[in-house]
This record gives C-alpha cells, structure tokens and sequence, in this order.
C-alpha cells in the first residue's frame, strides 16, 4: 500500500457497511459472495437499509440474513416467493426481495415462483443459477447443461433420461404479471456493473405496484463444478452462456 | 496529461485467496502471498504496485469485498 495515495479524499471503492464485517462461509470465488456485495450496495445507495426485507432460501445461500444488515426471514425449500407474497401485501412500504438458487427457484420452488410471477406480486426475485445444487453436494439441478457432470449424472445429463436444461427466466418472462426479466453474471467488471444496475431497477420497480421483477444471475459453482474460480468463469462463458444468454427478457 | 496512480488495500483476514481480483487487473498489479492467513489461505497483495491505476477491477469482482481502493491524479 503506498501511504501517499491511500488517503479518504483519494477513496474510490470499498465494501459497503451493509455488507456486515461476518465473514461469509461461500467457498472461495462463489458468485453468492459477489452478488450478496451488489444487493448490499444498492441497498446503501438507495437509502432502504431501513426498509428492506429479504427472503433467504435454502441452498448455499441459507445464511444470507447473517452477512446483508436488513431485516430477513428465511423461507422452506423453494417458498420464499410465497413469504414474500404475504410481507409485500402486508407491508406495501418495504422492499421486499427473495434470493433463491436454481434448485430452491426451479425446482422444488417452481409452483411458488410461477404463481407469485404470474400474480404480479410487487417483489423482486433474485436468482441465482449455477446449474447445480451446490449445497448439498453438487446433485442435478433443473437447469444443469445436457452433458455437464454432476453427483447424480456423473457422465453428464442425459435429455432422454433427464430431461432438457429449464430455462425458467424465458418461462416468466411470458407471464402477464412479469415487468421486468433479465439475465445478468458478475464474472467481470462491466458485467458486474450490469448486474448491479439491474438489481437496482428491480427493487425500484418493485416499489412501483407494477408487476414482478426477476433477475437471473447466470453464477459459477466451482466446487460443484470442480474447477477454480477463474476457470470456471471461463467455463460458464463458454458453456453457461450459450444455453443461458445474457440480456433482457422483458422491461415495461 | 494527466495520470491517475492508485493503491490497494487488501482485509487480508477476509481474503479467501480465490485470485479473482488477479484475474481481473488490467495491469498484473495482484499477485498471491505465499503467507497464509489464519483461515490458511493466501491472500491477496500488490506485487506491482506501480503499475496500479486506481481502476478498482479487482475490487469490483471481489466476492468478499476485501478490497479498498485509492486513487490519485499526478499532472
Ligand atoms: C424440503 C427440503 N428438501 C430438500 C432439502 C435439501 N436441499 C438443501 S439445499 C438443496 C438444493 C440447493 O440448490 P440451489 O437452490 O441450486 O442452491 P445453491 O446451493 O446451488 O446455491 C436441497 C435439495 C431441504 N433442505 N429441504
Ligand atoms: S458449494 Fe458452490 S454455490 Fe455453494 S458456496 Fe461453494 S461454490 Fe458457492
Ligand atoms: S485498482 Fe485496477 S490497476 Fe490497481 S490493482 Fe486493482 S485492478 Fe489492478
Ligand atoms: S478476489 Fe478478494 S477474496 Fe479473492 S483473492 Fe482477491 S482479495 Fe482475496
Ligand atoms: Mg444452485
């Protein structure tokens, strides 16, 4: 560190207090830690620290409520959208958010998630999918790419077998209750950048009575993926990417 | 013209040395210390650090927000 240039007046980045000093038990490299980073900015920077509530899931990502300093509650597999539901009409001033994995969201959560998108319930959903159930072990998530190789199809998904990858976000997308769909990644800096802007306009528009916001962050699982962080970055751009593209679904 | 030099200031505690940070420097600033924290990993650290101009990319895709930025305008 030069001790001339780290000064206050020369400060251009560092970790929001939103984002709490517990050190988040995400393996290293986890796309969760960065897009945990981005929710606790945007927080901060709308000013809602106060007003905000999130719904955390079951997954990796069960123990958001310890690390993002707004109020939480914590949903069963799949039901945050449900609890969401039920805070939003309850307590129309918050902001109310679910954060959820591809297993929690698609699969066992599938019901919740449709209905609550097809209601047009004003909440916003963040998604986070890695293609793999990575708390438990790297099972087969709804969404794991035909060929990829995981726990329970160790010689890679099968469609005649498995079924095809679910491409979820394209599925609410054509749900009348939908506003807002996008599909983000936090890999590099202009993405993260991207996928910031479009957690932002989420829990702006959530405030709106306008429908449902759902942004999908296309995420890295390196543990399940047994690669490493920056390898699987490269890995989710060249494979992720190509049944996953980046870009807005929907935006009225 | 005008030049911006910048420093990095890494929670070394908080680091889990997943060298994300490293990947993303446009200037190969970053590198990895062969000290280990007391979680046993190592961590993040300049080994370039006149090569820094304060963009703050690593920061950015720090999945931990270990990272502080600093950056200066020299005439
Ligand atoms: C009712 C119920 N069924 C199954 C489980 C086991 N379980 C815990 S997490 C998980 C899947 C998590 O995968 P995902 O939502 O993709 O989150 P990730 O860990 O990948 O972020 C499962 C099946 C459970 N906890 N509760
Ligand atoms: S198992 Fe996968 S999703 Fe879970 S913390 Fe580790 S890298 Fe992240
Ligand atoms: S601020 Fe920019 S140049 Fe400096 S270490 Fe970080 S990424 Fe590299
Ligand atoms: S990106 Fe963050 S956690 Fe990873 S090595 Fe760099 S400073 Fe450490
Ligand atoms: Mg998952």
């Amino acid at each position: 560190m030069n001790n001339e240039i780290a000064k206050p007046e020369n400060l251009v980045y560092t970790k929001t207090p939103v984002l709490n000093d517990v050190p988040m038990h995400y393996c290293p490299g986890c796309s969760h830690g960065v897009v945990h980073k981005l929710i606790a900015e945007v927080i901060d920077e709308m000013g809602i620290q106060e007003t905000a509530i999130g719904i955390a899931p079951v997954g990796c990502a069960v123990f958001a409520y310890k690390y993002i300093e707004i109020d939480w509650q914590q949903a069963a597999h799949g039901r945050a959208p449900a609890l969401a539901t039920a805070i939003k009409r309850l307590m129309p001033n918050k902001t109310v958010f679910t954060y959820q994995g591809d297993g929690d969201l698609a699969a066992i959560g599938t019901a919740e998630t449709i209905h609550a998108c097809n209601r047009g319930e004003n909440i916003a959903i963040i998604f986070i999918n890695n293609g793999i159930y990575g708390m438990t072990g790297g099972q087969m998530a709804p969404t794991t790419l035909e060929g990829m190789k995981t726990s329970t199809c160790p010689y890679g998904r099968n469609p005649e077998i498995n079924g095809y990858p679910l491409n979820i976000t394209k599925l609410v997308a054509e749900l009348e209750g939908t506003r807002y769909v996008t599909r983000q990644a936090v890999h590099t800096v202009a993405a993260v950048r991207k996928a910031k802007k479009a957690i932002r306009k989420a829990f702006e528009y959530s405030m709106e009575g306008k429908g449902t916001s759902f942004v999908e962050i296309v995420s890295t699982c390196n543990s399940g993926w047994k690669l490493s962080p920056v390898q699987s970055n490269k890995w989710m751009e060249e494979n992720m990417f190509k049944a996953y593209p980046l870009g807005d679904f929907k935006d009225r | 013209m005008a030049k911006f030099k910048g420093t990095v200031v890494v929670n070394v505690e908080r680091c889990k040395g997943c060298e994300l940070c490293v990947a993303a420097c446009p200037s190969g600033v970053l590198g990895m210390s062969h000290h280990a924290n007391t979680k046993g990993y190592n961590y993040a650290q300049m080994i370039n650090e006149d090569a820094c101009i304060g963009c703050a990319s690593c920061g950015y895709v720090c999945p931990d927000g270990c990272l502080t930025i600093y950056k200066q305008k020299y005439e």
